[in-house]
């Protein structure tokens, strides 16, 4: 440590560190615009000039190191001098439009001229214009504003990975733009929003709507991935304006993605369903609730009555609260019937059985940054998890080694260790090659089923590579991203994973698809309850309610309650969701949005999303995080735990008498206590198959757009216009394409069962053989089946 | 003809279109300070030892002692080090680097093979500024010429030495010439100076350990080796160490580059350049390269052209750019074309100097044009006030200096322009 004096205050600093960390540490404000903790030092605006003892000069003091003795201070006239010049150069050629700029009010440099400005300029001359740039549909542009602190440059090259800003030119004409004809793409770009001190890069979407005094502050969690990013929604007559960052350094540090921050436009949605509504002889009708309410009572009870309790399933949504999906799979076991399910892009249960506890990450989120190698498989982890993605990416430049075992071999913007990049079907056997080598190296003892698998397999170079990267490291972790969940093997990944994990010491987890997919587990969302407190029906899992050709009628679901769910989007087989809710005798759809329920549901009630209800999410890592609502329900929208307690008490059910949703909770999670105890990955399957000849047939990757997750995001416009929301195409790799006949740009027809769609083929060189990279939670997709699986592509 | 002794440019005859070539600089005796150092087996401390000795300063304008700059490289450090040859000279006055280069390449390659020698280094690169592209060719044929010779790659001269040497050339930025800058176009990048610390020694290209020296810095190291140090602090003054190539422009009979001992008389130097131009008077002279304050004639004629004289008569010895303006010249009009040109290669990164330089040559441009005020005048010199000392590299200070010299020396044509909107002279 180096102590040095800051005026007249001592302070110690770690060798290496700044005046700027030590006037931190002890609280000393020193003026700056281009210094930020998170990113590389620039010293370019001047603006934290302080007079350093001995020095000839004033110094800046983000980019001048301690030395011992040093005595530094930051308001002498010397100091304040310069700073006031600096100030005074930095507005010589800004336009000084405050009243006109969304950045007013909230503006570095408005803020320090008061302090450092003086009353009248003594620039008479021209003041430079710059042109704007269209940066895309999320970030707005007002160049003139800009005072070239680079922060957006340093963002994207250092945090987001991509350096899709820059400054060209010389002096005066020093510009931050694009590279010529590009958009900021990232899906972390944001955050230069924030970053800019100025007005020069505003929100697009928020660009004047709202002045920012004239909004309220709330705190909120983000309902999208599972990070649980924690939120500051900003609010206007009962209106969500905005979304920004609330800072947590162990989740989503000062940052936001694009997807957190930009959704709230969907809730502000023309869709939004405001009033309950039923369909009487195919017209729909706007009701009261009690009327509502009495019908699903009524309906329910019928299908009780004609099929047993069974006949009933409720599909939930992982992005839905603690307190909703407690309350539902309440209400389905007191009604008797143990059919609830929220993994519902899951199609492998296997598992169900052997389940001993929740699964989760394994590690905490900040564990990450610490790691030495890490094996992610089967995952689009810049869009999947934008910010864990970002956090590898820190530790990727710290040394960690990043491997991959993946369908796809997307950019991560880090640099990768190794990647085997296979077809889906392939995964198991390259987790098997890895397994293999971890075995031998640690001459572990292991069953005769796992002998038996790796007896016939032959090891890859590059799992001979991967395996090595994790045995030499000493923190290592293994995570199973979406794409591995949803895999049609899902149960061989997870068992592969957790047997190497063991022999390593490694951790291993899964990153959460959705903001509760921990807490939905924790709730009891499932049709095999993992906790004991309350009576324990089991049931159909998600893929069994959905099942069409189900060998005895009895697993055939007559009744459906969904919450949350949008089947043609949310569910891993779209095509035969739509052909099952469409037989059923009765749909009830608890949902935010009209969509298209109307087609598929008899009774359609309007519950809050996220910004209007109290609830709990408990993200990927196991933290338990509560908010309450910070805008009235729009219209008759009701809190999804309230609609549940009064249906609960139709339907004449006992322990429906919550006053509030932190009763519920207390339920599920007494006390906001911790959960780490029910929170355990290791699972056993009973017996592994393996396969690691390709069976030679065409096989689907149905990844989900980073803007189709959920329901919200898909009605939030300006996401929609990004380049990550384009239309879909097929994409296969230039082999498959030749051995088609087919040209990118083609139109193909592409077909799975029944279900045939048309849409244009595009090359992906990095993508394995006999694949189609063909997304799923898309509206283009949605004829489609199983997001996994063979699929038919044919030239038209 | 130059009546002083020669170490820069000895015995060259820039008439014969051959004489650059490497069997032209043996005859001279060229080479022989890395075959003395090799056969004698100095050890790099004695070569750096003989350089501090000489008292050689930093001749592309800092001044700074090359003896103590070649003795911050870590000596014991695992892994490259660079050397990197400044010859982006782009300060207007300035010309000598480009005459070394053309007239007298491979005693700029002998200086860095033996710089090399005393740094422990391994590779080292020649940044030429773009605009002088047959300097650049002519450079590359030398170092084919000396490679082949086995002066340069891999075990030089049969030794267990090995240095290789690159030429590379700029795009004609001015700010490319500030060793960091120069170091961030080498790596590829935009040239934007860097913040110091760290220093190049420390942290140069690549993030390696760099040193930068100027042509004529390197150029001047193998007459100290073949002669002793100690002879070639004589030639000059103490401290003041060898001889130094002047570029003399504007108003004289005979502009060129003459190389003059360190503390000859400014009047001699004049002298050697045919004299005032016309036969007219002496109005002011910039001793050592655009950036650097003016001088008055008068001042200037009693002037040694030494780094510590001219620094007592108030400017700066610099690059060794003279330029001389006789009683003719508008200083409101000479000031405005230097304003021009800092306004115009101002890099843009750092706030004082990005806004600043656009400031002050509006406003000088203004009093040219007849629009100037007389509060202009202070404003001038307090806008200059508020750049220098207040960027990330230098070109600030370069920006500021002349504005602040030129309107204390010459306040009163300056009043004479705002009050009758014209030129005095």
């Amino acid at each position: 440590m180096i102590n040095i004096e800051i005026d007249g205050k001592q302070v110690s600093v770690p060798k290496g560190g700044t005046v700027m960390d030590g006037a931190k540490e002890l609280g000393i404000y020193i003026p700056h615009f281009c210094y930020h903790k998170k990113l590389s030092i620039a010293a370019n605006c001047r603006m934290c000039l302080v007079q350093v003892e001995k020095a000839p000069k004033p110094l800046p003091a983000c980019a001048t190191p301690v030395m011992e003795g040093m005595k530094v201070t930051t308001a002498s006239e010397q100091a304040v001098t310069a700073q006031k010049g600096v100030m005074e150069f930095l507005l010589i050629n800004h336009p000084l439009d405050c009243p006109i700029c969304d950045q007013g009010g909230e503006c570095q440099l408005q803020d320090l001229a008061v302090g450092y400005g003086a009353g009248q300029s003594r620039y008479t001359e021209t003041k430079r214009t710059v042109a704007n740039k269209n940066l895309g549909p999320l970030i707005s542009t007002d160049m003139t504003r800009c005072i070239h602190c680079t922060r957006c440059v340093r963002f994207g090259q250092e945090i987001a990975g991509i350096m899709e800003l820059g400054m060209t030119g010389r002096g005066e004409h020093a510009e931050i733009q694009a590279f010529v004809g590009k958009t900021v793409d990232s899906e972390l770009s944001g955050n230069v929003i924030d970053l800019c001190p100025v007005g020069a890069l505003v929100s697009k979407p928020f660009r004047y709507s709202a002045r920012t005094w004239e909004l309220s502050r709330r705190k909120s969690i983000s309902p999208h991935c599972g990070l649980g990013s924690n939120l500051v929604v900003q609010v206007k007559q009962n209106r969500v304006m905005r979304v920004l960052p609330r800072e947590d350094e162990s989740i989503n540090e000062c940052w936001l993605s694009d997807k957190d921050r930009f959704s709230y436009e969907g809730l502000n949605s023309e869709d939004r369903l405001t009033k309950p509504m039923i369909k009487c002889a195919d017209q729909w009708k706007e009701v009261a609730w009690q009327d509502a309410l009495q019908f699903v009572a009524t309906n329910m009870k019928a299908i009780k009555e004609k099929n047993g309790a069974n006949g009933i399933g409720a599909l939930v949504s992982p992005h839905s609260t603690v307190e909703e999906l407690y309350l539902l799979q309440k209400l389905m076991r007191g009604f008797g019937s143990g059919n609830i399910d929220h993994r519902l892009r899951q199609s492998d249960f296997r598992f169900d059985k052997s389940e001993s506890g929740v699964p989760w990450l394994g590690t905490s989120i900040a564990d990450i940054s610490s790691l030495d190698a890490v094996l992610v498989v089967g995952s689009t982890l810049r869009k999947d998890h934008p910010l864990i993605a970002q956090r590898m990416r820190q530790a990727v430049k710290k040394g960690m080694q990043l491997n991959l075992i993946n369908p796809i071999g997307d950019d991560l913007l880090m640099h990768v260790a190794n990647e085997a990049i296979v077809a889906p079907s392939a995964m198991a056997s390259a987790l098997a090659e890895v397994l293999k080598v971890v075995i031998d190296a640690k001459a572990a003892t292991v069953s005769s089923n796992v002998k038996d698998i790796i007896k016939t397999i032959t090891v890859s170079d590059t799992s001979t590579r991967i395996a090595a990267s994790l045995l030499e490291g000493e923190k290592t972790a293994i995570y199973l991203g979406n794409l591995a969940q949803h895999h049609p093997q899902y149960s061989e990944l997870h068992q592969l994973v957790n047997f190497i994990a063991d022999i390593l010491g490694a951790k291993f987890g899964v990153l959460g698809e959705a903001a509760n997919s921990v807490g939905a587990y924790l709730a009891g969302a499932i049709p095999n309850k993992l906790m004991g407190n309350d009576q324990c029906i089991s049931g159909f899992d998600a893929s069994q309610m959905l099942a069409t050709n189900a060998s005895q009628p009895a697993m055939l679901c007559q009744g459906y309650v969904l919450m949350n769910v949008e089947p043609e989007h949310d569910v891993h087989n779209a095509q035969q969701a739509l052909k099952s809710l469409g037989e059923a005798d009765f749909v009830v759809a608890l949902s935010s949005y009209k969509g298209k329920a109307t087609e598929y549901a008899d009774v359609l009630l309007p519950i809050a999303p996220f910004t209007e209800t109290s609830g709990t999410f408990v993200n990927t890592e196991g933290r338990v995080q509560t908010f309450n609502g910070v805008v009235t329900p729009l219209g008759e929208t009701r809190p999804a735990w309230k609609v549940i307690r009064v249906l609960g008490n139709l339907l004449a059910l006992n322990g429906f008498d919550y006053e509030t949703s932190e009763q519920v909770r207390a339920d599920v999670i007494p006390n906001l206590g911790d959960v780490s105890a029910q929170l355990d990955n290791n699972r056993t399957l009973a017996s592994m198959t393996v396969v690691s000849e390709s069976s030679g047939k065409v096989e689907r990757i149905g990844e989900v757009p980073i803007y189709q997750a959920d329901p919200i995001v898909r009605r939030a416009e300006s996401l929609q216009q990004t380049n990550d929301a384009v239309s879909p195409c097929a994409w296969m790799s230039p082999d498959l394409l030749q051995k088609l006949s087919i040209k990118p740009g083609d139109k193909v027809k592409i077909k799975q069962n029944d279900g045939e769609i048309r849409l244009r083929a595009a090359s992906d060189e990095k993508l394995p053989d006999n694949c189609v990279r063909l997304v799923s939670a898309h509206a283009e997709t949605s004829e489609l089946g199983s997001m996994f699986g063979e699929i038919l592509i044919e030239k038209l | 003809m130059n009546p002083f002794p020669q170490t820069l440019l000895d015995q060259v005859d820039s008439s014969d279109p051959e004489n650059w070539k490497l069997s032209h600089y043996v005859k001279r005796g060229g080479y022989a300070a890395i075959k003395k150092i090799l056969s004698d087996k100095m050890t790099p401390d004695e070569v750096i030892e003989e350089v501090k000795k000489s008292a050689l300063r930093g001749r592309g304008g800092a001044g700074f002692p090359t003896g103590l700059k070649w003795s911050f490289m870590p000596k014991q450090y695992e892994g490259d080090k660079y050397i990197v040859c400044n010859s982006d000279e782009g300060e207007p006055g300035t010309f000598k680097d480009r005459d070394i280069m053309r007239f007298n390449p491979h005693i700029l390659i002998e200086g860095m093979v033996v710089a090399a020698y005393a740094m422990g280094v391994k590779a080292g690169y020649n940044y030429i500024h773009g605009e002088i592209w047959d300097t650049y060719t002519r450079m590359e044929e030398a170092v084919d010429e000396a490679r082949v010779a086995g002066y340069l790659g891999e075990n030089i001269l049969g030794s267990n030495f090995s240095f290789n040497l690159y030429n590379h050339h700029g795009y004609g930025a001015y700010i490319c010439g500030e060793e960091t800058a120069l170091l961030e176009s080498l790596e590829g990048k935009k040239g934007q100076p860097r913040f110091k610390p760290p220093f190049p020694a420390n942290f140069g290209l690549y993030g390696k350990p760099t040193t930068i020296n100027n042509t004529e810095t390197f150029a001047s190291v193998p007459w100290i080796i073949n002669h002793g140090g100690e002879k070639y602090l004589e030639l000059g003054k103490p401290n003041n160490g060898g001889t130094k190539l002047f570029s003399v422009s504007g108003h004289v009979n005979k502009p060129g580059n003459y190389e003059i001992p360190m503390g000859t008389p400014f009047a001699a130097l004049l002298e050697m350049a045919g004299g005032m131009r016309g036969g007219r008077k002496l109005k002011a002279c910039i001793p050592g390269g655009s950036s650097m304050p003016v001088l008055p004639g008068d001042v200037m004629m009693e002037t040694d052209m030494d780094y510590d004289s001219i620094a007592k008569a108030g400017s700066m010895l610099g690059s060794g750019a003279v330029i001389i303006m006789d009683e003719t010249t508008c200083m409101v009009r000479a000031l405005e074309r230097l304003s021009y040109f800092y306004f115009e290669e101002s890099c843009g990164q750092c706030t004082p100097c990005r806004e600043g330089t656009g400031w002050l040559y509006r406003i000088i441009n203004r009093i040219e044009n007849g629009k100037g005020k007389m509060e202009d005048l202070d404003l001038l010199d307090n806008i200059a006030d508020n750049i220098q000392g207040r960027t990330i590299c230098a070109l600030g200070d370069a920006a500021a200096m002349p504005v602040r010299a030129m309107i204390e020396h010459f306040r009163d044509e300056f009043i004479y322009h705002i009050e009758n909107k014209k030129c005095m002279v």
